[in-house]
């Protein structure tokens, strides 16, 4: 027992020091799906819900296109851009392991695609719901 | 008698300039990944420098889409696509793409190149489920992503 005490205070400054060169080296990192959700939680404040990210991927807010319209109410499967016709991977990360890897991908597709449904950005909470909706498709 | 025959038809060909239906892209990952995720990446040979530098500058009202690149970056994936468009494109094939007030054309569809190389398309043509418009050009030019305009690579579909 008091060998482990022992083990995790001498563990304790290497612990810190590893997650200080995880935040700095944050961008370089490749991430996860679960990571987004995560992140967008915290931003948020609050937990998601997956059925508040489905109803909100399918209807639309005003706009002539809801999530949907390219991505298809089924994400596991491919869609097409609703304007050009060009096809679009799935976005679930179940059916595409490259979805959800990369920040700057992920942050610019939010930003384009939400302006582009709703006229303005997505709220943390928004991004969080939908996140944990594409995570829970099989 | 057969090289009385061949030898002007060789001496026509020589002196064609570049094939018309063949639009390589140059190699350009930045080009491919931030011009090619919506539609294709079309061949910067079809505008004009000025026509393309105008398309640069408005990429967030882009044909009524948000084509914004990214915020951190931004200027210098911007800067970097905007040299590739203009050194490789095209004022020599198409002429100078602007409209008939000097404004830059920002659709390669509205070019006069355009409408000439498609004026056997009846306008209702463009107007098909399949096809939904003229900036569409892999519904008919299947072999588009390829660079190959080819007549024998055009398939209309109904
Ligand atoms: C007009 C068509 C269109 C609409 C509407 C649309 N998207 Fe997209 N979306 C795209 C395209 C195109 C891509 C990028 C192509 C690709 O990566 O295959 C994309 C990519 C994404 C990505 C990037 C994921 C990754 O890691 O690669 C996310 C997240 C996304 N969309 C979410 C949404 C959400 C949420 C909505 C609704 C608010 C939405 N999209 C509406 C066309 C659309
Ligand atoms: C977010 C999606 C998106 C991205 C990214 C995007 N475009 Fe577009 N683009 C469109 C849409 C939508 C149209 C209109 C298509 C139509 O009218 O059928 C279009 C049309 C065009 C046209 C006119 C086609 C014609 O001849 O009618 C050009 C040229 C063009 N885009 C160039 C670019 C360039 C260069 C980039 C990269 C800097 C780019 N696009 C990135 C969505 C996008
Ligand atoms: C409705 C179908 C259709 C669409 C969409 C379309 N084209 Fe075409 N295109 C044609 C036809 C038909 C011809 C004429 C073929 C011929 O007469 O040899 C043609 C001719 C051409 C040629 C000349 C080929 C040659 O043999 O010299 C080029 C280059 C070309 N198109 C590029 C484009 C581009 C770029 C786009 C998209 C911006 C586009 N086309 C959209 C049907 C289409």
């Amino acid at each position: 027992m008091s060998g482990i005490d022992t083990l995790e205070t001498a563990m304790r400054p290497v612990l810190i020091l590893a997650a200080l060169s995880i935040a700095a080296g944050d961008v370089a990192l490749a991430e996860t799906p679960r990571d987004f959700l995560i992140r967008f939680e915290k931003e948020a404040g609050t937990a998601a819900s997956a059925e508040r990210g489905a109803r909100f991927f399918n209807s639309k807010q005003g706009g002539e296109w809801s999530c949907a319209s390219c991505h298809t109410d089924k994400p596991t499967q491919a869609g097409r851009h609703a304007k050009t016709d060009k096809p679009i991977g799935a976005l679930a990360p179940a059916a595409n392991a490259e979805r959800f890897t990369d920040a700057t991908k992920v942050d610019k597709w939010f930003r384009r695609n939400c302006n582009d449904t709703l006229n303005r950005l997505c709220t943390a909470q928004e991004k969080a719901d939908v996140t944990a909706w594409l995570l829970s498709l099989k | 008698m057969k090289l009385r025959n061949t030898l002007p038809a060789l001496l026509v060909v020589l002196t064609l300039p570049a094939q018309a239906d063949r639009l390589p892209l140059p190699a350009n990952p930045a080009y491919v990944e931030e011009c090619g995720a919506c539609h294709l990446a079309y061949p910067p040979q079809l505008l004009d420098a000025h026509s393309w530098l105008h398309v640069v500058n408005g990429l967030d009202r882009h044909f009524g889409s948000d084509a914004s690149l990214d915020a951190g970056n931004n200027n210098a994936r911007r800067a970097a696509i905007a040299d590739f468009l203009g050194r490789n494109a095209g004022g020599r094939k198409t002429g100078v793409t602007a409209d008939a007030k000097g404004q830059p054309l920002l659709r390669i569809s509205e070019t006069a190149w355009f409408r000439r190389e498609h004026r056997e398309v009846e306008p209702a043509v463009w107007k098909r489920p399949a096809i939904k418009s003229p900036a569409n050009c892999a519904a008919c030019h299947t072999r588009a992503a390829d660079g190959d305009y080819s007549e024998r690579s055009i398939t209309i579909p109904k």
